[in-house]
């Protein structure tokens, strides 16, 4: 697992600059799993392990992406960057999912493809 | 589907976490009902999750993700004891401890959908606050007894009726089951009637459809209405006058149609002034 690190900076009661690191373990998919529907108004994601320090492969269509193609470009990008994802190949087909649906699909895809719920491949 | 749910004029709306949910969807559901509740405007509608039983591995689990968000109740499937509501209440209590969360705010509707249900009902019904309304579930009632659903009902009469007792000794509100043929419209009409006339105060939809008949069945008609706020308003100037028993039309007005008269106007929305 790839290592990584973050610095944090902050002042004590002596007014000495205090750096500390903090190491932060990158997430990467355990096995390849899928959330989600192709019926209107959903998404369905597959995920995928990457080779280590592959970092992410992206691939998304949409019916609407013209529209919401940056939009939801972006919800996926936080998404991973909230927990924190690596090595991941994401294959997003959407059909017009709102926001909220967006992010439960995901949630799911990326949980399952990290081993902590049912439905994978 | 869950966006739209407001829309259709619905009293209630029950989220399902349980039978309707495939086994290796139950993840994808519960995080997505946990979404939509938080965003989704459902308009008038109560918002109601049904969790799976504690029994499964997915029970705790919907609990978890449902109670910090507060919806209008929890619906708890094959309610069998008071036991069970009180481990259900305690589980519960924890959450909302944790997040901070009043006791009194979300209630609970339990189902009954197999004998023992039935035979424990009242004390289901009548031990705790939060328990403020009690379903039946027809189908999985008619597997547990080993029967076969039918149209007339015949089969779980006696559990609609003891039922139905047992939330009007408890004073809260009883929920009849489904009528699974969306297409019969004359027979959910039927059935709803006889769900009214034996107590039920209202019906669950397993499609929109199913909606206006149940509605049409509810709603008091403009005749009824009008002869219940001449009750009621009858009622308020007489009892102000110290009188107790009255007669409109030449019949005798007593308290228990006067009772009957204030749920009309409660149903219809009126109030007497």
């Amino acid at each position: 697992m790839e290592r990584n690190f973050e610095a944090i900076f902050s002042e004590n009661h002596y007014g000495i600059i205090v750096q500390e690191i903090k190491y932060i373990k990158l997430m990467k998919p355990k096995i390849a799993a899928q959330s989600g529907t192709f019926e209107s108004s959903d998404v369905i994601f597959l995920i995928e392990p990457l080779p280590d320090h592959s970092g992410r492969k992206l691939e998304i269509s949409s019916t609407v992406m013209q529209q919401f193609g940056e939009s939801f470009k972006r919800i996926v990008v936080d998404m991973l960057d909230q927990f924190e994802m690596t090595d991941i190949h994401l294959i997003a087909k959407d059909k017009g999912a709102l926001e909220p649906t967006i992010k439960a699909r995901l949630e799911t895809a990326i949980k399952r493809s990290l081993g902590e719920q049912e439905g994978t491949l | 589907m869950i966006q739209q749910g407001g829309v259709y004029g619905a009293d209630s709306i029950l989220l399902d976490l349980e039978d309707a949910v495939a086994l290796n969807q139950k993840d994808a559901a519960r995080i997505l009902v946990r979404n939509m509740i938080q965003v989704v405007d459902f308009y008038d509608a109560e918002v109601c999750v049904r969790i799976n039983h504690l029994s499964t591995p997915f029970g705790l689990a919907d609990l978890e993700a449902i109670v910090p968000l507060q919806p209008s109740a929890i619906r708890y499937p094959k309610t069998e004891s008071a036991e069970e509501v009180a481990e259900l209440l305690t589980i519960i209590e924890k959450i909302e401890d944790r997040y901070g969360l009043p006791h009194n705010k979300m209630t609970l509707h339990a189902m009954i959908e197999t004998a023992m249900g039935v035979q424990n009902v009242f004390n289901i019904a009548s031990q705790f606050v939060r328990v403020d309304a009690i379903t039946i579930g027809g189908q999985d009632l008619t597997a547990d007894m080993n029967i076969v659903y039918t149209p007339e009902g015949t089969g779980i009469d006696f559990a609609r009726k003891r039922i139905v007792m047992a939330a009007k000794a408890s004073h809260i509100d009883v929920i009849d089951t489904v009528f699974p043929d969306v297409n019969d419209e004359e027979g959910l009409r039927k059935e709803t009637e006889y769900a009214k006339s034996i107590g039920f105060t209202g019906k669950a939809v397993i499609n929109p459809r199913q909606i206006e008949i149940i509605h049409q069945v509810y709603t008091p008609t403009e005749e009824e209405v009008r002869k219940a706020y001449r009750i009621v308003k009858e009622f308020k100037i007489n009892s102000e006058a110290g009188v107790g028993v009255f007669a409109i039309d030449g019949k005798m007005i007593d308290a228990p149609i006067v009772t009957r008269a204030q749920y009309i106007l409660r149903l219809a929305n009126v109030t007497v002034g």
